[in-house]
């Protein structure tokens, strides 16, 4: 957490700009495809040529649609818009999107720590194409010349407004950490920053006091990942904080961060502001989505990050410990929480379900999420019942996962892995007893430390098949 | 004929910057005395009392006008790049931009 | 013969369509030089054409209802592979990778597209003198404009060098040169033609029609290029209407509305004629009632600030980028800059700059808001109108043909030619002119039939009886 210092305070708004897994682009039939050879995913309409009209893509509002419910917006009725500039990547010169009639809004999204974030709005528009440039270091300044490819132009886009309601970096980590997570399991998006199918800018100004009002912002942009946008909101705030100390004032402007330098720095593009000149399309009609459809994706949508957490930690009961909250987290963070619940639909304790995903399992990943979870829920089952020790149970999973599944019985068999009947664990006892009398008779008079050495030989003498508990439990009965 | 001319020179440099488009002078001058007559004879409608109304964006209401996500053959590359007034690597070639996108 | 009769000569093989087209580029060859109504003669594209259907006639096969017959595209009418320059520097030389959708119909239907036409540079102006390529004149007298946007289709059809020819109408660029060179001129319902490959002027607006010497081919044309077209969002939900079938239905009982709006400041010859018109209806049995409808007179103001914004932004993807010309220069910015303002004539850079005005922050709402809102107005006032009558009946526009250059230095001036045409697009409704009656120097005068929307079958009707009793 970044100490700006006095009373400063920093104000943090996100926008996220997301593609959708549609086939298609948002106005044509051209394949929305990564990576496919330069303009061959093209025709007149993603190319804007001369003639041609947009025809809104229905699986795009669809996912749209998803994504707006799962941020528990008013899915509403919507219009496009004209966005006016002129950039050679941008081929009608204009972009359509939404301006003032955004298909969802007034939603939001609660983060890991309780805190809830507002989603102004989430709305549709397209993508432009992708400008190379030549020549320098291929970022924009020192380049001769640039070429464009539009294959990804007209690939449908949701941009997501949060409010202005971020007041940390790590907050505002999480938040893009929680979104991502969300377009995931609405199935609109794969999320991936790196491949630039989810872009995040942050918007940031500083103000001394939560009373005060609003500084001045700026915009920053290329964002590529979740470590990117803690540190560059940091950098940020920090840097206005000691302009406005120094006796400065802040320009509204958009800054990019460099990674590599840990700085933002001014682009330096034009000096006037963009006057976008938005009017309604009028090559599209307005879109009236129905109340059929909004109830049919509100039904089909799983549950999201939050519900989920909500949903594990009501299983842990009254009064859960912290170190079980933050399994939680981390199993539902790492999308392994659908292990737990089928885990504990099985039978296991919901504490035992939980440790073994947050700690054996995700130390297993990537590999680990091709396990199916009922092999995964037998092999929890057995070691509940008893028919394996928690060190056995270890191994058999980590066959399992790097089988890609199995059955765990099979699995324990191949090892030889039975839990000892308690007759040979006692027969086991009277041996160690017998060789350790001196450490016994310590023991018994109340050296409880004592009984992590008997264990320990115990074990050694079963080599490992008797189970911890039942071990410690002889040992206590033993001793009387 | 308008007398006023509700549109400044500074306004028509503006606006041409805007549209990209260079003019002269003498154009300035020009355009700017034509659109202020335009403009003037829209003092007519200025004056209209059409607040209550709605906008009109389209004649008729359609609505949810959407095609299945299915896709469509694209075009054939070369017949699109043979237009292009310059093609580097298969894409479309342009000089030196000097800002990021907006 | 009408160009049903004539697609039925070649269908039947009576008449072969490689002789009929090679008449027409003959024609063309000698008339046009002197009248500049093409920009382009497609002479091996429709030799191999009209090959075509007679082959396939020879097969057996039913070519199209319009088999064989020539025709003319405006300029701004995509053809696929076939030079569409929109009467522009700034496209010169393109060829577009598509066919629009009325292309393809017409293809479909087995007509012989012979060229393009000449027209106002990106169908801004009414006159055709605003075209790169030097002005078209009238066939009816050479020093003086045959009207516009659609200057070329229209002369080609009154030079009867071809007997249809498909226009674009966005203020009257179909109906005023029609009336201004004698022939039929339709612009259809707003999304009953596909606009799918006709370059944008304003999106709202625009709409393709037919030229036509008789209301009869003008009909049949019209049916071949209408119906729903999946590519246009703001395509109407409907297929083709029937209209060549109703064209005799008569005019008994049906009352139309002369409406005093749509004489206003019309030369007193044009008032004349449409008053004898109204005179022909009553003969026939209409009713004939004088109506007024005082907003239509705001149409104009809210046109020349609509039609400029949308443009503004249709016309800001010519930057020198894709295709069309590119002026060289050291950044993309200037680039874009020089390009456009060597490739933009005066006329469109005028409405590119008014509307980019309209739209601007601090204007929006003085302007392009007040003008939408204007828009909804005069739409209720027709729709007022239509509860008292079943059509309307007016001058197409206000004089006959003036002469070459007489209004190029004044664009208010040149304007006030749309002011009875501009309504009907802003209501999307239907309208059409019909060649009734001759001026004092021989000059035709159209008058102007309109409906509400959906209504072209009456309207067709009536302008059957219109012909019937001209006297052009």
């Amino acid at each position: 957490m970044s100490a700006l210092g006095g009373d400063w305070e920093m104000v943090v708004g996100l926008e996220v700009h997301t593609e959708l897994r549609t086939d298609t682009k948002l106005f044509c039939g051209c394949a929305n495809h990564f990576g496919s050879e330069p303009n061959t995913n093209i025709c007149p309409v993603c190319m804007g040529l001369p003639g041609s009209l947009p025809v809104l893509n229905a699986g795009a509002v669809e996912l749209a649609i998803r994504i707006g419910t799962a941020l528990h917006c008013e899915v509403r009725p919507s219009t496009f818009h004209r966005k006016n500039y002129f950039y050679p990547d941008q081929p009608k010169d204009y972009q359509i999107s939404q301006y003032d009639e955004p298909i969802n809004a007034e939603g939001y999204l609660d983060l890991p720590d309780g805190s809830r974030v507002r989603i102004e709005r989430a709305h549709l528009e397209e993508d432009t194409g992708k400008t190379t440039h030549l020549g320098g270091t291929g970022r924009i300044h020192g380049s001769q010349e640039s070429m464009v490819d539009y294959n990804r132009a007209g690939v449908p886009l949701v941009e997501i407004v949060s409010g202005p309601d971020v007041r940390s970096s790590a907050q505002a980590r999480a938040y893009a950490a929680e979104l991502r997570a969300i377009l995931i399991a609405s199935g609109a998006s794969d999320g991936r920053m790196e491949e630039g199918s989810m872009r995040v800018d942050a918007n940031v100004s500083v103000r001394r006091g939560p009373d005060a009002p609003y500084g001045t912002r700026c915009e920053i942009k290329n964002l590529n990942s979740l470590r990117s946008v803690q540190r560059a909101v940091d950098y940020e705030a920090e840097r206005q904080v000691a302009l406005l100390e120094a006796g400065g004032t802040i320009s509204q402007e958009t800054r990019h961060w460099d990674e590599d330098t840990g700085r933002t720095e001014t682009l330096r593009s034009k000096e006037e502001a963009n006057d976008y000149r938005y009017f309604t399309e009028p090559d599209l009609v307005p879109l009236r989505p129905s109340a059929e459809q909004i109830a049919r994706v509100a039904e089909s949508l799983p549950a999201m990050p939050a519900e989920r957490r909500a949903g594990l930690i009501e299983q842990l009961g009254a009064e859960p410990k912290d170190t079980q909250i933050d399994q939680v987290l981390s199993a539902v963070e790492q999308g392994l929480d659908r292990y737990v619940s089928a885990a504990i639909d099985a039978g296991a304790p919901p504490a035992l379900a939980i440790a073994r995903v947050a700690n054996e399992l995700a130390g297993l990943l990537p590999q680990a999420g091709s396990l199916p979870e009922a092999d995964f829920a037998r092999l929890l089952a057995m070691e509940h019942d008893g028919a394996l020790s928690a060190t056995q149970a270890k191994t058999v999973l980590g066959d399992l996962v790097a089988a890609g599944g199995g059955d765990p019985a099979a699995v324990a068999q191949a090892h030889g892995f039975e839990q000892m009947v308690s007759g040979a664990l006692d027969a086991v006892l009277d041996e160690v007893l017998e060789a350790h009398p001196d450490e016994w008779a310590r023991y018994v008079e109340g050296d409880d430390k004592l009984a992590g050495f008997f264990t320990g030989k115990i074990m050694a003498a079963t080599k490992g098949q008797a189970d911890g508990k039942a071990v410690n439990q002889a040992l206590r009965a033993r001793r009387g | 004929m308008a007398e006023l001319e509700p549109i400044s020179a500074d306004e028509v440099r503006h606006v041409a910057r805007l549209a990209r488009l260079e003019l002269s002078d003498d154009e300035v001058k020009r355009f700017t005395s034509q659109l202020g007559s335009i403009l003037g004879h829209a003092a007519d409608i200025a004056a209209l009392d059409v607040a209550a109304i709605p906008p009109t964006a389209h004649p008729f209401g359609l609505v949810n006008v959407l095609r299945a996500d299915v896709v469509t053959a694209s075009l054939d590359r070369s017949e699109v790049l043979s237009q292009a007034p310059k093609v580097v690597e298969q894409r479309f070639g342009v000089p030196r931009i000097a800002g990021e996108a907006p | 013969m009408s160009v049903a009769e004539l697609a039925v000569a070649i269908r039947s093989g009576e008449r072969s369509a490689r002789e009929v087209t090679e008449a027409t580029l003959a024609t063309i060859a000698t008339d046009d030089p002197s009248l500049h109504a093409f920009v382009d003669v497609q002479i091996d594209q429709a030799l191999e054409r009209a090959d075509s259907i007679d082959a396939a006639v020879a097969r057996g096969e039913d070519p199209g209802v319009l088999a064989g017959v020539p025709l003319a595209l405006k300029d701004n009418l995509c053809q696929h592979g076939e030079l569409t320059s929109c009467a522009s520097k700034i496209l010169q030389g393109w060829r577009p990778p598509y066919d629009a959708t009325v292309v393809s119909k017409l293809r479909e239907a087995g007509v012989v597209v012979v060229g393009k036409t000449n027209m106002d540079e990106f169908a801004m102006g009414s006159s055709t003198e605003n075209s790169a390529y030097g002005p078209t004149r009238n066939p009816r007298d050479p020093s003086r404009v045959p009207g516009g946007s659609s200057g070329g289709s229209a002369a080609a059809v009154a030079a009867s060098m071809v007997p249809l020819s498909l226009g674009s109408d966005t203020g009257g660029s179909i109906r005023q040169p029609a009336a201004l060179c004698g022939v039929v001129g339709v612009k259809p319902t707003y999304g009953l033609v596909s606009r799918y490959g006709l370059v944008a002027f304003a999106s709202s607006l625009d709409q393709i029609g037919p030229f036509a010497t008789t209301v009869a081919d003008a009909a049949l044309l019209l049916e071949v290029i209408s119906g729903h077209d999946p590519r246009d969002s703001t395509s109407l939900p409907e297929e083709a209407p029937s209209l060549v079938a109703h064209l005799d239905d008569g005019v008994a009982g049906l009352r139309v509305g002369l409406c005093t709006d749509l004489l206003d400041g019309c030369d007193d010859e044009v008032v004349h004629a449409v008053r004898r018109a109204a005179e022909v209806f009553a003969g026939q049995g209409a009713e004939i009632v004088e109506i007024a409808i005082p907003e239509l007179r705001f149409g104009l103001s809210a046109y020349y600030l609509l039609a400029p914004a949308e443009a503004s932004s249709n016309l800001a993807r010519y930057d020198g980028v894709r295709y069309g010309v590119r002026v060289e220069a050291g950044d993309v910015e200037a680039m874009n800059v020089a390009t456009r303002t060597a490739g933009f004539g005066d006329e469109v850079k005028r409405r590119i700059m008014l509307g980019t005005y309209a739209l601007s922050a601090g204007y929006f709402d003085a302007y392009y808001g007040q003008a939408q809102r204007t828009r909804t107005m005069i739409i209720e006032a027709f729709d007022r109108a239509y509860g008292q009558v079943d059509l309307l009946l007016g001058a197409t526009t206000p004089t006959t043909a003036f002469e070459l250059g007489a209004k190029i230095d004044d664009p208010m001036a040149m304007y006030l030619s749309d002011v009875c045409t501009i309504p009907s697009n802003l209501a999307g409704h239907p309208a059409m002119s019909v060649p009734f009656a001759r001026g004092a120097e021989g000059l035709p005068i159209g008058v102007q039939l309109l409906g509400p929307g959906r209504s072209e079958e009456r309207l067709f009707t009536a302008a059957t009886v219109l012909e019937a009793g001209a006297s052009s």
